[in-house]
């Protein structure tokens, strides 16, 4: 039957996912029991006592002790032992180990930016080492949002004015998709991030260098890559269409009518500026809303998005 | 009816005409003060607003084909979600059962001419329409994207006609207690003579403890909502941090009121399968006292598990414990129920009439809503499932098919009684079957897409969900196809001729006594109970009368007479 959980359920990429997926499976299979015994007691007496005629007489049965008792108590036993089941999986989930890598995650409209324990940061892509534990300390800038690790059977919410903490150790080398899950408005179901589990080496490397990946990337790529993973495509499109904020088809070499009525020409240093402080110049016809990212974009990856933009004709 | 009454001479035509026809005008059921009327005026405004909650939802099962835009934008998909859930929750399921099915059926069961306050009851309903009016409002205006559970502090920072829409949500409050407290006095106060607390039927105790949590919880809600529109307006910190508030405590108020009042949903649909499932299987109910017990103590453990829906907001440990622990001990009442209305079609005589047909549906669909809670009771797999696909899929099993199959299931019981008229059978089990493959068809694939991961509320999605959003949204097309058939039929069968017998299905409860439609005054005379539901055999009669029955055939007569000492 591992097909069926397979296809139920993501693969399980942290330590104590697997008690979480004990549990599940053990439900599922209570509940298709179930539901196939009292169909077919069900559909038993519907056929056997079938109504012959409207003059039958049927045996005048009030209740039975006995049989009450049975079927109250074996659920009783049944759900009792659930609820020991998931405590102990919520409780091994909770209290972190004291050696754990801590990560401090902040929510906001629809982004997650994650800071290293040596001040590292980025945005939308949280790189964590295999094997060993590590502790999410996380806020909300503005709603509640939820940081919902599918893979790793976790979710807590993250919430405005106070912290909330969530820890695991993945077992998976990979990516793991995390979903934001506490509904947070218009960009709440693109509010995603992912999780690189590296090797301790990979580890090391990142937060020296950058991901190693993104080193060896055309500049082109990397900066589709920027659009894809830090939360530019939830404002702005490639299609021409209005978002949030301007499109980018089309628009190098072209001029931007600025909310002071002056007119900027989209070029590199333009966009450069865009990214870095986006207040100093909006279009008209847009609201100022575009956070910085400043120390969140690595020098490449700027240029990235500039050669992007430019091959977006 | 006329020719009873000219067979019988009697000259006072209005207390022998149906209730339907007499008095006649709009502006006469507007007035009315009837039990029954303002029971049907429900019933026609809650189909009303099922028809809209529910083109909402086929259009969120349209976007959701394909991941990001393929009907709506984000914008238009997160109102029409909003919508959909506080117009089914609010407008629809709340009121269905106990305010349209309640309101005519209540006094009927227990021998009552009426409701004990008739005018409140009229002021509920008007109450209700004038909260139905300000939801409309807030739809035409542009509508609300909170969701329909108006988590702070987004529902406090956001645009759009929030404070409108929570004011309506406050506004069917009172409507939805002013029934409760109406069906509480009525119960203890209108019981015909010789119904004891055990020879009620568990139709009434159903509506019991589903007046209890509305008299109790709503008014929780009905602060809350107060407090939320307060910090909206009057920018007062309760829930926003900015302000200093807290948002979690938002959360424990308002699912204070929220979680019972999912058993304000749940308790009257298992009302009328405790009546219909003993009618058609002609035989006692089994284990009548644990029945009636079990509603009960489902409606006061529903105050005490709240937090269930709070395992990842931030409450403590321990807090998350006790909650759990204590949200299993709801499983216990529910099984034994459902085991024991298996046990009453155990060596019965059983007809399987439409009613019986959705009672079956019932207790399946019921079956799997209520074993996918304990997914949801247990703490680390409510983890991984809480706010995801899977809860969405759990409740809808509870909340829509459960409660909308027993409505179903009672307003197929009742039709000849409201109406005096028969349904089409073979399309009614049509209907049936299709509402049963269409409601599995659409929620099914949503218990795997949330274990997947899929969360809820979401707009665009993964590639990998697709296939099974898909197999979801052909499911609703042809759930609605179902729905759709059953209103067809349903209004048809409002052209025939008024040729419904008193009892078409052998019951043997009360209201089977009365005429099919029954008089403004329910009985000719006040009936008198002889035995309950569980001390007699099944084919002896149970009731005698008052007055001498004029219309009746001569059965009734007889007991009458053979009573009339014990009585007169």
């Amino acid at each position: 039957m591992n097909w069926f959980q397979n296809w139920m359920l993501p693969k399980a990429a942290a330590t104590h996912a697997g008690d979480v997926d004990g549990l599940y499976m053990f439900i599922v299979y209570l509940t298709i029991f179930f539901f196939f015994f009292n169909g077919a007691l069900i559909f038993y007496a519907a056929r056997k006592w079938k109504r012959r005629s409207d003059k039958e007489v049927t045996p005048h049965i009030t209740h039975d002790t006995r049989l009450e008792l049975i079927w109250s108590i074996i659920p009783l036993i049944v759900v009792m032992l659930i609820f020991f089941w998931g405590f102990k999986g919520y409780v091994k989930a909770w209290v972190a180990p004291n050696d754990s890598i801590e990560i401090v995650v902040t929510g906001k409209k629809w982004v997650w930016q994650f800071e290293y324990p040596d001040g590292t940061r980025t945005l939308n892509d949280l790189h964590v080492p295999l094997n060993k534990p590590v502790k999410l300390v996380m806020n909300s800038e503005d709603v509640i949002h939820s940081f919902y690790v599918p893979g790793f059977r976790l979710k807590r919410d993250v919430i405005p004015g106070r912290y909330t903490e969530m820890w695991f150790t993945a077992t998976e080398p990979g990516v793991q998709q995390v979903f934001c899950a506490e509904y947070c408005g218009k960009g709440h179901s693109d509010m995603l991030a992912r999780i690189f589990v590296d090797t301790p080496e990979q580890y090391e490397v990142f937060l020296r260098e950058g991901d190693e990946q993104v080193r060896k990337m055309p500049l082109k790529d990397l900066g589709k890559l920027v659009y894809e993973n830090k939360g530019c495509a939830t404002c702005h499109s490639l299609d021409g269409t209005k978002g949030q904020g301007p499109t980018w088809k089309g628009i190098w070499g072209n001029v931007h009518k600025g909310t002071d009525g002056k007119d900027y020409p989209v070029d590199a240093n333009y966009i450069r500026q865009s990214i870095l402080m986006p207040q100093a110049m909006v279009v008209q016809g847009y609201e100022p809303i575009m956070p910085t990212f400043q120390g969140l974009l690595r020098e490449r990856e700027i240029l990235g998005v500039v050669e992007y933009i430019k091959s977006l004709q | 009816m006329a020719e009873a009454l000219t067979t019988h001479g009697n000259a006072n035509a209005a207390e022998h005409a149906d209730y339907l026809d007499y008095p006649k005008g709009l502006l006469s059921w507007l007035t009315t003060v009837d039990h029954k009327r303002i029971g049907l005026m429900y019933m026609w405004s809650v189909m009303f607003f099922f028809f809209v909650g529910g083109m909402f939802a086929l259009l969120i099962r349209i976007e959701l084909l394909s991941p990001k835009h393929t009907i709506m934008t984000a914008e238009v998909y997160n109102r029409v979600f909003t919508l959909h859930g506080a117009i089914m929750t609010f407008l629809v399921i709340i009121p269905a059962i106990p305010a349209a099915l309640g309101n005519f059926a209540l006094p009927l069961l227990i021998g009552a001419k009426d409701v004990a306050f008739p005018r409140l009851n009229l002021t509920s309903l008007y109450v209700y329409w004038a909260g139905a009016v300000m939801a409309v409002v807030v739809l035409v205006m542009g509508g609300v994207d909170t969701g329909w559970t108006f988590y702070t502090p987004y529902s406090t920072t956001t645009g759009g006609g929030v404070t409108l829409m929570v004011m309506a949500a406050f506004v069917l409050g009172f409507s939805s207690i002013f029934t409760g407290v109406n069906f509480i006095a009525t119960i203890h106060k209108l019981r015909a003579p010789g119904m004891g607390w055990f020879e009620l039927p568990l139709f009434a105790w159903g509506m019991y403890s589903t007046a209890l949590i509305q008299i109790l919880a709503t008014p929780v809600l009905g602060i809350t909502l107060l407090l939320l529109v307060m910090e909206r307006v009057l920018g007062v910190g309760i829930f926003d941090p900015q302000l200093g508030g807290d948002p979690v405590l938002f959360q424990h108020f308002f699912w204070f009121y929220s979680h019972p009042a999912v058993y304000i949903m749940i308790l009257p649909a298992m009302a009328v399968i405790s009546e219909v499932i003993p009618t058609f299987s002609k035989k006692t109910i089994f284990g009548y006292k644990a029945i009636a017990f079990s509603s009960v103590a489902i409606a006061l453990l529903g105050f005490l598990v709240w937090a269930h829906h709070m395992f990842v907001a931030g409450m403590s440990l321990f807090a998350g414990a006790i909650f759990s622990f204590l949200t299993f001990f709801i499983a216990i009442p529910s099984a034994i129920k459902v085991f024991n209305w298996i046990a009453t079609m155990w060596r019965g005589s059983i007809s399987l009439d439409a009613p019986m047909q959705y009672a079956i549906s019932f207790l399946l669909i019921f079956t799997i809503g209520g074993l996918t809670g304990l997914f949801l009771a247990a703490l680390s797999t409510d983890v991984h499932l809480h706010d995801t696909y899977f809860v969405v899929s759990h409740f809808h099993y509870v909340m829509a098919g459960s409660n909308l199959i027993a409505l179903l299931a009672g307003i197929h019981y009742w039709w000849p009684k409201m109406f005096g008229r028969m349904y089409n059978e073979t399309l009614a089990s049509i209907g049936c079957v299709l509402v049963f493959l269409g409601f599995n068809a659409t929620f099914l694939p949503q218990f795997v897409l949330g274990s997947r991961g899929m969360p809820r509320r979401y707009y665009n999605y993964l590639p990998e969900f697709q296939s099974l959003h898909v197999a979801s949204t052909i499911g609703s097309w042809l759930l609605a196809a179902g729905l759709f058939l059953i209103l067809a039929y349903l209004l048809a069968s409002l052209r025939k001729p008024k040729t419904a017998v008193a009892n078409p299905w052998g019951g043997r409860t009360l209201e089977w006594e009365a005429m099919s439609p029954p008089t403004m005054h329910n009985f000719d005379g006040q009936p008198v109970l002889k035995h309950g539901p569980m001390t007699i055999a099944p084919t002896a009669p149970w009731w005698a009368w008052k007055k001498r029955h004029t219309e009746r055939g001569r059965d009734l007569r007889d007991v009458s007479n053979e009573y009339s000492d014990t009585y007169h």
